[in-house]
Protein backbone atom coordinates (compact mmCIF):
# COMPACT_ATOMS: atom_id res chain seq x y z
CA UNK A 1 0.00 0.00 0.00
CA UNK A 2 0.84 3.62 -0.66
CA UNK A 3 1.79 5.47 2.23
CA UNK A 4 1.06 9.36 1.35
CA UNK A 5 1.69 12.50 3.55
CA UNK A 6 2.70 16.17 3.69
CA UNK A 7 5.08 16.59 6.22
CA UNK A 8 8.68 16.84 5.62
CA UNK A 9 11.82 17.32 6.92
CA UNK A 10 14.33 19.98 5.73
CA UNK A 11 17.63 18.39 6.36
CA UNK A 12 20.22 21.70 6.23
CA UNK A 13 17.47 23.38 9.02
CA UNK A 14 17.28 20.49 11.26
CA UNK A 15 19.51 20.59 13.88
CA UNK A 16 18.71 16.96 15.99
CA UNK A 17 17.11 18.71 19.07
CA UNK A 18 14.57 16.39 19.58
CA UNK A 19 12.04 18.66 20.43
CA UNK A 20 9.41 17.41 17.71
CA UNK A 21 9.72 13.52 18.60
CA UNK A 22 8.18 14.53 21.99
CA UNK A 23 5.64 16.43 20.84
CA UNK A 24 4.62 13.91 17.84
CA UNK A 25 1.02 12.09 19.04
CA UNK A 26 2.00 8.96 17.51
CA UNK A 27 5.40 8.54 18.32
CA UNK A 28 6.37 8.86 14.84
CA UNK A 29 9.57 10.95 14.52
CA UNK A 30 12.88 9.92 15.39
CA UNK A 31 16.14 11.68 16.01
CA UNK A 32 19.00 9.41 13.44
CA UNK A 33 22.23 10.57 12.81
CA UNK A 34 21.36 14.08 13.60
CA UNK A 35 18.54 14.40 11.77
CA UNK A 36 14.29 14.02 12.37
CA UNK A 37 12.90 11.18 11.04
CA UNK A 38 9.50 10.51 10.62
CA UNK A 39 7.83 7.08 9.95
CA UNK A 40 5.66 7.56 7.04
CA UNK A 41 3.27 4.77 7.99
CA UNK A 42 2.57 6.24 11.56
CA UNK A 43 2.26 10.07 11.05
CA UNK A 44 -0.98 11.64 10.76
CA UNK A 45 0.22 14.95 8.74
CA UNK A 46 -1.12 16.61 12.35
CA UNK A 47 1.65 19.67 12.18
CA UNK A 48 2.38 19.12 15.67
CA UNK A 49 6.21 18.85 14.67
CA UNK A 50 5.86 22.03 12.69
CA UNK A 51 4.63 23.91 14.87
CA UNK A 52 7.16 22.96 17.92
CA UNK A 53 10.53 22.94 15.65
CA UNK A 54 12.18 26.02 16.88
CA UNK A 55 14.34 25.83 13.44
CA UNK A 56 11.85 25.56 11.22
CA UNK A 57 12.56 22.45 9.36
CA UNK A 58 9.45 20.92 9.37
CA UNK A 59 7.18 21.73 6.60
CA UNK A 60 3.99 20.85 4.74
CA UNK A 61 3.91 19.85 0.91
CA UNK A 62 1.68 21.95 -1.06
CA UNK A 63 0.94 22.45 -4.68
CA UNK A 64 1.98 26.29 -6.01
CA UNK A 65 -0.56 27.75 -8.88
CA UNK A 66 1.04 27.05 -11.47
CA UNK A 67 -0.41 23.72 -11.52
CA UNK A 68 -3.54 26.28 -13.10
CA UNK A 69 -1.84 25.91 -16.17
CA UNK A 70 -2.32 22.13 -16.99
CA UNK A 71 -6.43 22.61 -17.04
CA UNK A 72 -9.14 24.56 -18.84
CA UNK A 73 -11.34 25.31 -16.09
CA UNK A 74 -10.07 25.45 -12.55
CA UNK A 75 -12.20 25.72 -9.70
CA UNK A 76 -10.82 27.03 -6.21
CA UNK A 77 -12.24 25.57 -3.07
CA UNK A 78 -11.74 28.25 -0.18
CA UNK A 79 -11.67 26.14 3.38
CA UNK A 80 -13.58 27.71 5.67
CA UNK A 81 -10.59 29.33 7.82
CA UNK A 82 -9.01 31.27 4.81
CA UNK A 83 -12.18 33.94 5.38
CA UNK A 84 -10.86 34.14 8.36
CA UNK A 85 -7.62 35.32 7.89
CA UNK A 86 -9.23 38.61 6.70
CA UNK A 87 -10.58 41.33 8.75
CA UNK A 88 -13.88 40.78 9.18
CA UNK A 89 -15.02 44.16 7.56
CA UNK A 90 -13.58 42.86 4.40
CA UNK A 91 -16.78 41.48 2.10
CA UNK A 92 -16.24 38.14 1.31
CA UNK A 93 -17.02 38.55 -1.90
CA UNK A 94 -14.08 40.66 -1.98
CA UNK A 95 -12.33 37.33 -1.26
CA UNK A 96 -13.90 35.47 -3.58
CA UNK A 97 -13.09 37.81 -6.32
CA UNK A 98 -9.66 37.86 -5.66
CA UNK A 99 -9.63 34.39 -6.32
CA UNK A 100 -10.67 34.37 -9.19
CA UNK A 101 -8.14 37.38 -10.10
CA UNK A 102 -5.31 34.86 -9.35
CA UNK A 103 -6.31 32.36 -12.07
CA UNK A 104 -9.35 30.67 -11.04
CA UNK A 105 -12.07 30.32 -13.46
CA UNK A 106 -14.69 29.49 -10.34
CA UNK A 107 -15.13 29.45 -6.75
CA UNK A 108 -17.10 26.57 -4.84
CA UNK A 109 -16.80 27.51 -1.13
CA UNK A 110 -15.84 24.31 1.13
CA UNK A 111 -18.17 26.16 3.42
CA UNK A 112 -21.16 25.39 1.38
CA UNK A 113 -20.15 21.88 0.97
CA UNK A 114 -20.51 21.95 4.83
CA UNK A 115 -23.59 23.45 5.12
CA UNK A 116 -24.67 20.42 2.88
CA UNK A 117 -22.62 17.84 4.60
CA UNK A 118 -24.40 19.15 7.57
CA UNK A 119 -27.74 17.88 6.69
CA UNK A 120 -26.77 14.56 5.46
CA UNK A 121 -24.89 14.08 9.07
CA UNK A 122 -28.11 14.92 10.77
CA UNK A 123 -30.08 12.54 8.48
CA UNK A 124 -27.61 9.83 9.36
CA UNK A 125 -27.42 10.65 13.22
CA UNK A 126 -31.34 9.13 12.74
CA UNK A 127 -30.39 5.16 11.71
CA UNK A 128 -30.89 3.13 14.82
CA UNK A 129 -27.53 0.95 14.38
CA UNK A 130 -25.08 3.68 15.23
CA UNK A 131 -21.93 3.19 17.23
CA UNK A 132 -21.82 5.58 19.40
CA UNK A 133 -20.28 8.40 19.66
CA UNK A 134 -20.48 8.88 15.92
CA UNK A 135 -16.72 10.60 15.47
CA UNK A 136 -16.44 13.14 12.56
CA UNK A 137 -14.48 12.78 9.82
CA UNK A 138 -13.99 15.97 8.82
CA UNK A 139 -10.03 16.25 10.09
CA UNK A 140 -8.22 13.79 8.20
CA UNK A 141 -5.26 14.28 10.91
CA UNK A 142 -8.14 12.74 13.11
CA UNK A 143 -9.39 10.19 11.10
CA UNK A 144 -5.44 9.10 10.58
CA UNK A 145 -5.23 9.74 14.49
CA UNK A 146 -7.95 6.94 15.12
CA UNK A 147 -6.65 4.34 12.21
CA UNK A 148 -2.87 4.64 13.61
CA UNK A 149 -3.86 5.00 17.31
CA UNK A 150 -7.41 3.95 18.44
CA UNK A 151 -8.49 0.76 15.35
CA UNK A 152 -11.04 -0.30 18.19
CA UNK A 153 -13.37 3.55 17.42
CA UNK A 154 -13.14 3.08 13.52
CA UNK A 155 -16.46 1.91 13.52
CA UNK A 156 -17.29 4.91 15.17
CA UNK A 157 -15.75 7.36 12.36
CA UNK A 158 -18.41 9.22 10.79
CA UNK A 159 -19.04 6.72 7.27
CA UNK A 160 -18.90 9.75 4.80
CA UNK A 161 -17.10 12.46 3.05
CA UNK A 162 -15.34 15.63 4.47
CA UNK A 163 -16.55 19.13 3.58
CA UNK A 164 -14.21 19.13 1.09
CA UNK A 165 -15.16 16.12 -0.68
CA UNK A 166 -18.45 16.66 -0.69
CA UNK A 167 -17.86 20.69 -2.12
CA UNK A 168 -15.10 19.05 -4.61
CA UNK A 169 -17.76 16.28 -5.55
CA UNK A 170 -20.41 19.10 -5.94
CA UNK A 171 -18.19 21.62 -8.18
CA UNK A 172 -16.67 19.24 -10.49
CA UNK A 173 -20.43 18.14 -11.05
CA UNK A 174 -21.52 21.33 -11.96
CA UNK A 175 -18.21 22.01 -14.32
CA UNK A 176 -18.93 18.43 -16.53
CA UNK A 177 -22.71 19.95 -16.79
CA UNK A 178 -21.14 22.89 -18.18
CA UNK A 179 -19.54 20.63 -20.80
CA UNK A 180 -15.95 20.11 -19.59
CA UNK A 181 -14.40 16.91 -19.92
CA UNK A 182 -13.04 15.54 -16.48
CA UNK A 183 -9.57 15.87 -17.88
CA UNK A 184 -10.10 19.60 -18.19
CA UNK A 185 -10.90 20.71 -15.35
CA UNK A 186 -8.62 21.29 -12.14
CA UNK A 187 -10.32 21.58 -8.66
CA UNK A 188 -7.80 23.55 -5.93
CA UNK A 189 -8.08 23.25 -2.34
CA UNK A 190 -6.98 26.45 -0.75
CA UNK A 191 -5.74 24.24 2.44
CA UNK A 192 -5.04 25.49 6.27
CA UNK A 193 -2.99 22.41 6.82
CA UNK A 194 -0.92 18.92 5.52
CA UNK A 195 -3.23 16.98 6.57
CA UNK A 196 -5.75 17.79 4.00
CA UNK A 197 -3.26 18.35 1.28
CA UNK A 198 -2.58 14.51 2.33
CA UNK A 199 -6.61 13.75 1.70
CA UNK A 200 -6.41 15.81 -1.62
CA UNK A 201 -3.93 13.42 -2.69
CA UNK A 202 -5.86 10.53 -1.63
CA UNK A 203 -8.61 11.84 -3.56
CA UNK A 204 -8.36 9.62 -6.24
CA UNK A 205 -9.52 9.65 -9.67
CA UNK A 206 -13.17 9.82 -10.18
CA UNK A 207 -15.31 12.71 -9.09
CA UNK A 208 -13.92 13.38 -5.85
CA UNK A 209 -10.77 13.94 -7.51
CA UNK A 210 -8.57 17.30 -6.05
CA UNK A 211 -6.08 18.22 -8.77
CA UNK A 212 -3.72 20.54 -6.31
CA UNK A 213 -4.03 21.71 -2.26
CA UNK A 214 -2.45 25.33 -1.78
CA UNK A 215 -1.74 26.89 0.89
CA UNK A 216 -3.78 29.49 2.43
CA UNK A 217 -0.42 31.33 3.86
CA UNK A 218 0.80 31.61 0.02
CA UNK A 219 -2.51 32.71 -1.53
CA UNK A 220 -3.58 35.10 1.39
CA UNK A 221 0.23 36.59 0.57
CA UNK A 222 -0.75 36.78 -3.01
CA UNK A 223 -4.26 38.44 -2.18
CA UNK A 224 -3.52 40.79 0.63
CA UNK A 225 -1.49 43.39 -1.26
CA UNK A 226 -4.03 43.57 -3.93
CA UNK A 227 -7.10 43.44 -2.49
CA UNK A 228 -8.00 46.67 -2.36
CA UNK A 229 -8.14 47.18 -6.20
CA UNK A 230 -10.40 43.84 -5.71
CA UNK A 231 -14.33 44.16 -7.11
CA UNK A 232 -16.98 42.34 -4.51
CA UNK A 233 -18.98 40.60 -6.04
CA UNK A 234 -21.55 39.28 -3.65
CA UNK A 235 -23.10 36.46 -5.64
CA UNK A 236 -19.73 34.64 -5.08
CA UNK A 237 -20.73 34.15 -1.47
CA UNK A 238 -23.42 31.26 -1.09
CA UNK A 239 -22.47 29.71 2.46
CA UNK A 240 -23.68 31.25 5.31
CA UNK A 241 -23.24 31.01 9.16
CA UNK A 242 -23.83 27.35 9.18
CA UNK A 243 -21.04 26.65 6.59
CA UNK A 244 -18.43 29.66 7.54
CA UNK A 245 -18.79 28.57 11.37
CA UNK A 246 -16.88 24.94 10.49
CA UNK A 247 -13.52 27.26 10.40
CA UNK A 248 -13.46 26.68 14.40
CA UNK A 249 -14.22 24.36 16.69
CA UNK A 250 -17.55 24.19 17.61
CA UNK A 251 -18.95 25.17 14.53
CA UNK A 252 -19.81 21.90 13.35
CA UNK A 253 -21.63 20.64 16.08
CA UNK A 254 -23.95 23.88 15.72
CA UNK A 255 -24.36 23.45 12.34
CA UNK A 256 -25.94 20.06 13.40
CA UNK A 257 -28.45 21.77 15.77
CA UNK A 258 -29.55 20.45 18.81
CA UNK A 259 -28.58 16.94 20.16
CA UNK A 260 -25.95 15.33 22.28
CA UNK A 261 -23.13 16.82 20.75
CA UNK A 262 -19.46 17.89 21.84
CA UNK A 263 -16.84 18.95 19.99
CA UNK A 264 -12.87 18.85 21.02
CA UNK A 265 -9.71 20.11 19.45
CA UNK A 266 -6.51 19.96 19.54
CA UNK A 267 -4.91 16.26 19.01
CA UNK A 268 -3.80 15.99 22.57
CA UNK A 269 -6.82 16.71 24.07
CA UNK A 270 -8.68 14.57 21.10
CA UNK A 271 -6.17 11.54 22.73
CA UNK A 272 -7.62 12.51 25.91
CA UNK A 273 -11.20 12.14 25.05
CA UNK A 274 -10.70 9.17 22.72
CA UNK A 275 -9.18 7.54 25.46
CA UNK A 276 -12.72 8.04 27.43
CA UNK A 277 -14.80 7.14 24.59
CA UNK A 278 -12.73 3.35 24.46
CA UNK A 279 -13.32 2.71 27.68
CA UNK A 280 -16.56 3.47 27.26
CA UNK A 281 -17.32 6.71 29.34
CA UNK A 282 -18.88 8.89 26.99
CA UNK A 283 -22.09 7.58 27.00
CA UNK A 284 -24.80 9.26 26.31
CA UNK A 285 -22.86 12.02 23.68
CA UNK A 286 -24.27 11.16 20.05
CA UNK A 287 -21.98 13.03 18.18
CA UNK A 288 -17.76 13.70 18.92
CA UNK A 289 -16.92 16.95 16.53
CA UNK A 290 -12.90 16.33 16.91
CA UNK A 291 -9.93 18.90 15.14
CA UNK A 292 -6.43 18.08 15.56
CA UNK A 293 -6.28 21.70 15.63
CA UNK A 294 -5.87 24.14 18.81
CA UNK A 295 -9.15 25.95 17.80
CA UNK A 296 -10.00 23.80 14.88
CA UNK A 297 -9.14 24.52 11.76
CA UNK A 298 -8.21 28.02 12.19
CA UNK A 299 -5.10 26.79 13.83
CA UNK A 300 -3.92 25.27 11.02
CA UNK A 301 -0.33 25.26 10.70
CA UNK A 302 -0.93 27.11 7.07
CA UNK A 303 -2.59 30.15 8.33
CA UNK A 304 -1.05 33.01 8.90
CA UNK A 305 -3.87 35.10 10.93
CA UNK A 306 -3.61 34.12 14.88
CA UNK A 307 -6.10 31.56 15.77
CA UNK A 308 -7.98 33.40 18.45
CA UNK A 309 -8.25 36.81 16.48
CA UNK A 310 -9.04 34.38 13.38
CA UNK A 311 -12.48 33.46 15.92
CA UNK A 312 -13.03 36.63 16.51
CA UNK A 313 -13.24 37.28 12.78
CA UNK A 314 -15.52 33.85 12.26
CA UNK A 315 -17.93 35.14 15.15
CA UNK A 316 -18.13 38.40 13.26
CA UNK A 317 -18.59 36.57 9.74
CA UNK A 318 -21.21 34.38 11.22
CA UNK A 319 -23.35 37.33 12.72
CA UNK A 320 -22.73 39.21 8.93
CA UNK A 321 -23.65 36.10 6.72
CA UNK A 322 -26.47 35.28 8.93
CA UNK A 323 -28.47 33.53 6.01
CA UNK A 324 -29.16 30.20 5.40
CA UNK A 325 -29.34 29.26 1.16
CA UNK A 326 -31.90 26.07 1.23
CA UNK A 327 -31.45 23.58 -1.73
CA UNK A 328 -33.65 21.17 -3.17
CA UNK A 329 -34.61 17.80 -1.91
CA UNK A 330 -34.02 16.55 -5.75
CA UNK A 331 -30.55 18.21 -5.67
CA UNK A 332 -29.59 15.71 -2.55
CA UNK A 333 -30.64 12.90 -3.99
CA UNK A 334 -28.85 13.59 -6.95
CA UNK A 335 -26.13 14.31 -5.50
CA UNK A 336 -26.29 11.27 -2.71
CA UNK A 337 -27.17 9.06 -6.22
CA UNK A 338 -23.75 10.26 -7.42
CA UNK A 339 -21.66 9.19 -4.43
CA UNK A 340 -21.19 12.71 -2.93
CA UNK A 341 -21.14 11.79 0.80
CA UNK A 342 -19.88 8.29 -0.09
CA UNK A 343 -15.93 8.16 1.39
CA UNK A 344 -13.06 7.41 -1.55
CA UNK A 345 -11.39 5.70 1.02
CA UNK A 346 -12.59 3.20 3.32
CA UNK A 347 -11.12 3.36 6.96
CA UNK A 348 -8.89 0.87 8.11
CA UNK A 349 -6.94 0.19 10.86
CA UNK A 350 -2.91 0.61 10.37
CA UNK A 351 -1.53 -1.52 13.06
CA UNK A 352 1.50 0.11 13.12
CA UNK A 353 1.39 -0.60 16.86
CA UNK A 354 1.53 -3.87 17.10
CA UNK A 355 5.01 -5.66 17.97
CA UNK A 356 4.77 -8.74 15.48
CA UNK A 357 2.06 -9.94 12.91
CA UNK A 358 3.27 -13.27 14.66
CA UNK A 359 0.88 -13.18 18.33
CA UNK A 360 3.60 -15.24 19.68
CA UNK A 361 6.60 -13.19 18.54
CA UNK A 362 4.70 -10.17 19.58
CA UNK A 363 4.12 -11.97 23.22
CA UNK A 364 8.19 -12.37 23.27
CA UNK A 365 9.10 -9.01 22.06
CA UNK A 366 6.23 -7.66 24.50
CA UNK A 367 8.34 -9.75 27.42
CA UNK A 368 11.87 -7.65 25.97
CA UNK A 369 10.65 -4.73 26.02
CA UNK A 370 9.84 -4.79 29.99
CA UNK A 371 13.05 -6.34 30.51
CA UNK A 372 15.45 -3.59 28.86
CA UNK A 373 12.91 -1.13 30.25
CA UNK A 374 13.54 -2.27 33.84
CA UNK A 375 17.37 -1.41 32.86
CA UNK A 376 16.66 1.98 31.18
CA UNK A 377 16.83 5.16 33.60
CA UNK A 378 13.13 6.35 33.13
CA UNK A 379 14.29 9.71 32.26
CA UNK A 380 12.68 10.30 28.46
CA UNK A 381 15.34 12.33 28.08
CA UNK A 382 14.99 12.12 24.00
CA UNK A 383 19.05 12.10 23.70
CA UNK A 384 18.77 8.32 22.20
CA UNK A 385 16.26 9.84 19.53
CA UNK A 386 13.41 8.02 20.08
CA UNK A 387 10.24 10.20 22.34
CA UNK A 388 10.58 8.09 25.54
CA UNK A 389 12.44 5.04 27.02
CA UNK A 390 9.61 2.76 26.43
CA UNK A 391 10.06 3.83 22.59
CA UNK A 392 13.67 3.40 22.34
CA UNK A 393 12.60 -0.40 24.03
CA UNK A 394 10.36 -1.11 21.59
CA UNK A 395 12.93 0.29 18.79
CA UNK A 396 15.64 -1.71 20.32
CA UNK A 397 13.60 -4.67 20.22
CA UNK A 398 12.10 -4.52 16.28
CA UNK A 399 16.06 -4.15 15.61
CA UNK A 400 16.32 0.12 14.50
CA UNK A 401 17.87 0.89 17.31
CA UNK A 402 20.49 -0.09 19.98
CA UNK A 403 20.59 0.00 23.40
CA UNK A 404 23.89 1.92 23.68
CA UNK A 405 21.88 4.91 21.89
CA UNK A 406 20.52 5.41 25.47
CA UNK A 407 24.09 7.57 26.84
CA UNK A 408 22.96 6.04 30.35
CA UNK A 409 23.35 2.45 29.13
CA UNK A 410 26.70 3.51 27.23
CA UNK A 411 28.27 5.08 30.37
CA UNK A 412 26.97 1.85 32.40
CA UNK A 413 29.02 -0.03 29.48
CA UNK A 414 31.93 1.76 29.38
CA UNK A 415 32.50 1.39 33.06
CA UNK A 416 32.01 -2.27 32.71
CA UNK A 417 34.34 -2.04 29.61
CA UNK A 418 36.52 -0.04 31.78
CA UNK A 419 36.59 -2.35 34.57
CA UNK A 420 37.35 -5.65 31.85
CA UNK A 421 40.27 -3.24 30.62
CA UNK A 422 41.96 -2.43 34.27
CA UNK A 423 41.47 -6.34 34.93
CA UNK A 424 42.74 -7.08 31.86
CA UNK A 425 45.74 -4.37 32.25
CA UNK A 426 46.45 -5.55 35.67
CA UNK A 427 47.84 -8.98 33.92
CA UNK A 428 51.42 -9.53 33.48
CA UNK A 429 52.48 -11.50 31.10
CA UNK A 430 53.92 -14.96 32.41
CA UNK A 431 57.59 -13.88 31.21
CA UNK A 432 57.24 -10.51 32.77
CA UNK A 433 56.13 -12.47 36.46
CA UNK A 434 57.04 -10.19 39.85
CA UNK A 435 58.21 -7.57 37.36
CA UNK A 436 56.76 -3.88 37.35
CA UNK A 437 53.11 -4.59 38.23
CA UNK A 438 52.65 -0.88 39.82
CA UNK A 439 53.94 0.81 36.57
CA UNK A 440 51.18 -0.40 34.55
CA UNK A 441 48.97 0.04 37.27
CA UNK A 442 48.12 -3.12 38.56
CA UNK A 443 47.65 -3.68 42.59
CA UNK A 444 46.37 -5.83 44.17
CA UNK A 445 44.40 -3.82 46.49
CA UNK A 446 42.66 -2.11 43.27
CA UNK A 447 39.25 -2.46 42.25
CA UNK A 448 39.51 -5.06 40.19
CA UNK A 449 41.62 -7.41 42.19
CA UNK A 450 39.89 -10.45 41.78
CA UNK A 451 40.30 -11.30 38.36
CA UNK B 1 -6.51 -21.38 37.83
CA UNK B 2 -4.60 -23.24 34.99
CA UNK B 3 -1.79 -25.01 33.84
CA UNK B 4 -1.21 -23.28 30.51
CA UNK B 5 1.69 -20.44 31.09
CA UNK B 6 0.52 -16.92 30.62
CA UNK B 7 3.00 -15.02 28.35
CA UNK B 8 2.53 -11.53 30.16
CA UNK B 9 1.85 -10.93 33.58
CA UNK B 10 0.46 -7.47 35.17
CA UNK B 11 -0.03 -6.49 38.56
CA UNK B 12 -0.86 -2.87 40.01
CA UNK B 13 -2.10 -1.65 43.13
CA UNK B 14 -4.54 1.02 43.01
CA UNK B 15 -5.85 3.49 45.57
CA UNK B 16 -8.72 4.19 46.69
CA UNK B 17 -10.06 8.17 46.01
CA UNK B 18 -7.04 8.65 43.71
CA UNK B 19 -9.67 9.92 40.60
CA UNK B 20 -5.96 11.43 39.24
CA UNK B 21 -4.30 7.82 38.63
CA UNK B 22 -8.02 6.56 37.63
CA UNK B 23 -7.81 4.29 34.51
CA UNK B 24 -3.98 4.09 34.35
CA UNK B 25 -3.88 0.31 34.88
CA UNK B 26 -6.67 0.16 31.95
CA UNK B 27 -4.47 2.22 29.90
CA UNK B 28 -1.77 0.34 30.37
CA UNK B 29 -3.28 -3.32 30.02
CA UNK B 30 -4.90 -1.33 26.64
CA UNK B 31 -1.32 -0.70 25.23
CA UNK B 32 -0.33 -4.63 26.09
CA UNK B 33 -3.41 -5.56 24.23
CA UNK B 34 -2.72 -3.36 20.76
CA UNK B 35 1.21 -3.81 20.83
CA UNK B 36 0.50 -7.62 21.03
CA UNK B 37 -1.74 -7.82 18.40
CA UNK B 38 -5.07 -8.69 19.97
CA UNK B 39 -8.26 -7.56 17.70
CA UNK B 40 -9.40 -4.52 18.48
CA UNK B 41 -12.92 -5.47 19.68
CA UNK B 42 -11.81 -8.06 21.86
CA UNK B 43 -9.08 -5.52 23.14
CA UNK B 44 -12.07 -3.26 23.34
CA UNK B 45 -14.76 -5.23 25.89
CA UNK B 46 -11.65 -6.47 28.20
CA UNK B 47 -10.34 -2.76 28.36
CA UNK B 48 -13.99 -1.55 29.52
CA UNK B 49 -14.48 -4.37 31.74
CA UNK B 50 -11.09 -3.63 33.14
CA UNK B 51 -11.73 0.24 33.46
CA UNK B 52 -15.25 -0.43 35.59
CA UNK B 53 -13.13 -2.80 38.00
CA UNK B 54 -10.50 -0.53 38.41
CA UNK B 55 -12.86 2.72 38.67
CA UNK B 56 -14.96 0.69 41.51
CA UNK B 57 -12.02 0.41 43.71
CA UNK B 58 -11.22 4.13 43.18
CA UNK B 59 -14.59 4.92 43.82
CA UNK B 60 -15.76 3.05 46.97
CA UNK B 61 -12.55 1.00 48.50
CA UNK B 62 -9.78 1.61 49.83
CA UNK B 63 -7.37 0.06 47.74
CA UNK B 64 -7.15 -2.48 45.42
CA UNK B 65 -4.79 -5.04 43.70
CA UNK B 66 -4.95 -5.38 39.94
CA UNK B 67 -3.89 -8.59 37.99
CA UNK B 68 -4.30 -9.53 34.79
CA UNK B 69 -2.77 -12.57 32.90
CA UNK B 70 -2.43 -12.58 29.43
CA UNK B 71 -2.39 -15.42 27.69
CA UNK B 72 -2.33 -16.08 23.98
CA UNK B 73 -6.38 -16.84 23.39
CA UNK B 74 -7.71 -15.58 26.42
CA UNK B 75 -7.26 -12.85 29.00
CA UNK B 76 -7.59 -13.48 32.84
CA UNK B 77 -8.43 -10.44 35.62
CA UNK B 78 -8.60 -10.29 39.16
CA UNK B 79 -9.56 -7.35 40.92
CA UNK B 80 -9.13 -7.57 44.78
CA UNK B 81 -9.89 -4.74 47.03
CA UNK B 82 -10.23 -4.00 50.51
CA UNK B 83 -13.06 -1.97 51.04
CA UNK B 84 -16.82 -1.55 51.99
CA UNK B 85 -18.49 -4.49 49.40
CA UNK B 86 -21.31 -4.79 48.01
CA UNK B 87 -24.30 -5.35 50.18
CA UNK B 88 -27.11 -5.94 47.31
CA UNK B 89 -25.05 -8.15 44.82
CA UNK B 90 -28.76 -8.92 43.12
CA UNK B 91 -29.52 -5.35 43.31
CA UNK B 92 -26.18 -3.95 41.85
CA UNK B 93 -26.35 -6.33 38.81
CA UNK B 94 -29.40 -4.16 37.46
CA UNK B 95 -28.31 -1.78 34.68
CA UNK B 96 -28.89 1.42 35.71
CA UNK B 97 -28.21 0.65 39.47
CA UNK B 98 -25.40 2.59 40.57
CA UNK B 99 -22.81 0.98 43.16
CA UNK B 100 -21.65 4.72 43.45
CA UNK B 101 -22.60 6.74 46.69
CA UNK B 102 -24.73 10.23 45.43
CA UNK B 103 -22.22 12.40 45.93
CA UNK B 104 -19.79 10.40 43.31
CA UNK B 105 -22.93 10.03 41.40
CA UNK B 106 -23.24 13.88 41.04
CA UNK B 107 -20.15 14.30 39.39
CA UNK B 108 -20.97 11.74 36.68
CA UNK B 109 -18.68 8.76 37.97
CA UNK B 110 -20.47 5.03 38.38
CA UNK B 111 -23.55 6.33 36.95
CA UNK B 112 -25.17 3.01 36.37
CA UNK B 113 -23.19 0.72 34.63
CA UNK B 114 -20.42 -0.79 36.66
CA UNK B 115 -21.64 -4.51 37.34
CA UNK B 116 -23.69 -4.77 34.14
CA UNK B 117 -21.30 -4.03 31.97
CA UNK B 118 -18.59 -6.09 33.18
CA UNK B 119 -21.03 -8.61 32.85
CA UNK B 120 -21.81 -7.27 29.10
CA UNK B 121 -18.19 -7.43 28.00
CA UNK B 122 -16.76 -10.59 29.74
CA UNK B 123 -17.67 -14.09 29.20
CA UNK B 124 -16.86 -14.98 32.71
CA UNK B 125 -17.48 -12.85 35.58
CA UNK B 126 -17.29 -14.34 39.07
CA UNK B 127 -17.72 -11.28 42.23
CA UNK B 128 -17.17 -12.17 45.76
CA UNK B 129 -18.18 -9.19 48.32
CA UNK B 130 -18.14 -9.30 51.79
CA UNK B 131 -19.63 -6.37 53.50
CA UNK B 132 -17.25 -4.42 55.62
CA UNK B 133 -13.85 -6.20 54.18
CA UNK B 134 -14.15 -5.86 50.27
CA UNK B 135 -14.70 -7.26 47.17
CA UNK B 136 -12.70 -9.49 44.51
CA UNK B 137 -14.10 -9.20 41.08
CA UNK B 138 -13.09 -12.34 38.52
CA UNK B 139 -12.90 -12.10 34.75
CA UNK B 140 -12.04 -14.15 31.85
CA UNK B 141 -12.29 -12.94 28.11
CA UNK B 142 -12.06 -15.40 25.71
CA UNK B 143 -10.65 -14.47 21.87
CA UNK B 144 -12.90 -17.32 20.39
CA UNK B 145 -15.54 -18.41 23.25
CA UNK B 146 -16.36 -22.03 22.93
S1 LIG C 1 2.85 15.70 11.42
FE1 LIG C 1 2.12 15.05 13.44
S2 LIG C 1 2.07 12.83 13.34
FE2 LIG C 1 3.35 13.52 11.62
S3 LIG C 1 5.42 13.44 12.40
FE3 LIG C 1 4.66 15.54 12.73
S4 LIG C 1 3.84 15.50 14.81
FE4 LIG C 1 4.06 13.36 14.18
S1 LIG D 1 -8.25 20.78 12.49
FE1 LIG D 1 -8.51 21.54 10.42
S2 LIG D 1 -6.60 22.57 9.98
FE2 LIG D 1 -6.19 21.23 11.71
S3 LIG D 1 -5.45 19.31 10.84
FE3 LIG D 1 -7.66 19.09 11.09
S4 LIG D 1 -8.53 19.71 9.13
FE4 LIG D 1 -6.43 20.47 9.19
Amino acid sequence: MEVFHSVFLDEEKCKGCTHCIRRCPTEAIRVKGGKARIDEERCTDCGECIRTCPNHAKYAQTDSLEALQEFRYTIALPAPAFYAQFKFTIPLGKVLNGLLRLGFNEVFEVARGAEILAAEIVRFLQRRDLVLPVISSACPAVVRLVEVKFPSLLDNLLPLDSPLGVAAKIARLGALKKGYRPEEVGVFFITPCPAKVTEARQSGKGLGRIDGAISMASIYARLVSELHLVEDIPDLQIAGFKGIGWARSGGEQESLGEGEYMAVDGIHNVISVFEKIEVGELKGVVYCEAQACVGGCVGGVLAVQNPFIAKVNVNHLMKKYSVFRPWSEEEMETWRRAGVFARERVYEAKEVMKLDRDFQKAMEKYQRIEHLLERLPGLDCGACGSPTCRALAEDVVQGKAEEIDCPFLLRDNMLELAKEIYALASKVPQTMSGKRREDIGGSNSGPCATS
Amino acid sequence: MTDERPLIELERKIAGGDFQSAGDVSSELKRILQQVGFPPPFSRRVVIAAYEAEMNVVIHAWRGIFRAWIFPNRVHIEVDDEGPGIPDLELAFQEGYSTAPPHIREMGFGAGYGLSNMKKCSDRLEIDTRVGEGTKVIMDFFLNPS
